[in-house]
């Protein structure tokens, strides 16, 4: 028995990647959480962060927002917001950055809004070094 | 019967709109084949998203205390329809195909006495029914502009829906859109949105697993569902999209098979009378001739 299980990344627009994993990490909405083979059926969703596919070559996606389903050894992330880390344009970032900054500045936004933005700053910043 | 002049420019004009009629099939052809692709490619998430939202539903245990957009008012009073036409013609049935749908919808609907209001994205179909039902026509969306619709446009659409829900405009929300079959045909369908359809897929008798919720099952519920009816609406557009320039092939193909039939029906008027006019002229020669 191998220790992989499938794991599949899809937007409205494509699948973006469907390989199998040894490990597969994704930033939950309340916390980082890593999924191994055999993890019990989950559903939760996603905060801005990395999401990082460990197999014989290593993946890592940027998403904002999303929902995972973990069933039958079988990874589903649905995200609208999904980019493969190595294909961002580093200005791209910046720009994203800029905007997520001036974002925040802003007085009426609610906690959960600013909770969700502020891990977006700190995920650009951690890609952009 | 017609001069021999005016066959002429029959055929040269018949011959020019099958040209054109040639051109446009040619384009939808290459258009299709994008258009398809990515309405085959959109399919999976909005399964996926299906299902889950399924999923959810099962382990529901109180169904008094679900959220509004998965069980719906509890009342049956007011519809609303959303009806997703294209913003041009010339391509067959395919606009009137949504529209025949949705009036015989609207019909049942009034005839119930109960409330209607419609919004319709795309200009097509917003022509044909504000001849009848324009008073009820709350919003209109065209996005002719946009060469390509993302996901972005549908967003839009799902939030106005999900605005008027919350400010209680209406009990029962209904997706009007052609479903892409195949190139030939296409599938004029109604989609209920809100409450969303407990259609029982449970007959594939999955067995129910028990999931693990991250924060509580309600908290996704109340993320998931407007996206939800997002990713209908976007896919209701690029199964649209397709069955549009399917449509489209389909119907100038027609027309460029028809005007070449008539180009070939002309032609040999064309033929017939100058060769009329011939021997008609030969006749009159030769009958000169003999009198002399």
């Amino acid at each position: 028995m191998s220790d992989k299980f499938k794991v599949e990344i899809i937007s409205p627009e494509k699948t973006i990647i469907s390989s199998d994993a040894k490990e597969v990490i994704i930033p939950s909405y309340e916390g980082e959480m890593g999924i191994l083979k055999d993890h019990i059926p989950l559903i939760t969703f996603l905060r801005p962060g990395v999401i990082k596919i460990l197999n014989n070559t290593d993946k890592k996606f940027f998403v904002e927002d999303g929902t995972v389903e973990f069933s039958n050894n079988n990874l589903l992330v649905l995200s609208s917001t999904v980019k493969e880390i190595s294909k961002i344009d580093m200005n791209n970032i910046k720009i994203l950055l800029n905007e997520a900054e001036q974002k925040i500045s802003q007085n009426n936004l609610t906690d959960k809004e600013r909770y969700s933005i502020s891990y977006k700053i700190q995920t650009l910043k951690n890609i952009s070094k | 019967m017609p001069s021999l002049d005016d066959l002429k420019k029959r055929i040269k004009s018949v011959k020019s709109t099958q040209k054109i009629t040639k051109a446009m099939k040619m384009v939808a052809a290459a258009k299709l084949r994008k258009a398809q692709e990515n309405a085959e490619k959109g399919r999976p998430y909005s399964q996926k998203m299906q299902n889950i939202i399924l999923n959810l539903t099962k382990s529901i245990t109180d169904p008094e205390n679900a959220p509004k957009l998965l069980v719906g008012t509890g009342k049956d009073h007011t519809h609303l329809c959303v009806v997703l036409t294209a913003d041009r013609g010339l391509c067959g049935g395919f606009n009137s195909n949504i529209c025949k749908l949705a009036k015989t919808n609207f019909k049942k609907i009034l005839s119930d006495g109960k409330e209607l209001k419609i919004i319709t994205v795309g200009s097509k179909g917003l022509d044909q029914i504000k001849r009848e039902y324009g008073k009820y026509i709350i919003k209109k969306f065209s996005f002719k502009e946009k060469k390509q619709i993302s996901f972005h446009e549908a967003e839009l659409i799902g939030k106005e829906i999900i605005k008027l829900f919350k400010e209680k405009e209406f009990d029962k929300c209904i997706l009007f859109y052609n479903n892409f079959k195949n190139v030939i045909t296409q599938i004029p369908q109604a989609q209920q949105l809100i409450p969303a359809e407990n259609k029982s897929l449970a007959t594939k008798t999955e067995e129910i697993t028990s999931y693990e919720f991250e924060p509580e099952e309600d908290e996704i519920l109340e993320d998931l569902l407007p996206k939800n009816i997002s990713t209908q609406v976007f896919k209701a557009f690029l199964e649209n999209a397709a069955s549009e320039q399917g449509s489209r092939m389909t119907a100038m193909d027609n027309a460029t098979r028809n005007a070449g039939d008539l180009v070939d029906k002309l032609t040999i008027n064309y033929n017939r009378s100058r060769q009329a006019s011939i021997t008609k002229e030969l006749i009159e020669i030769i009958s000169g001739a003999e009198s002399l």
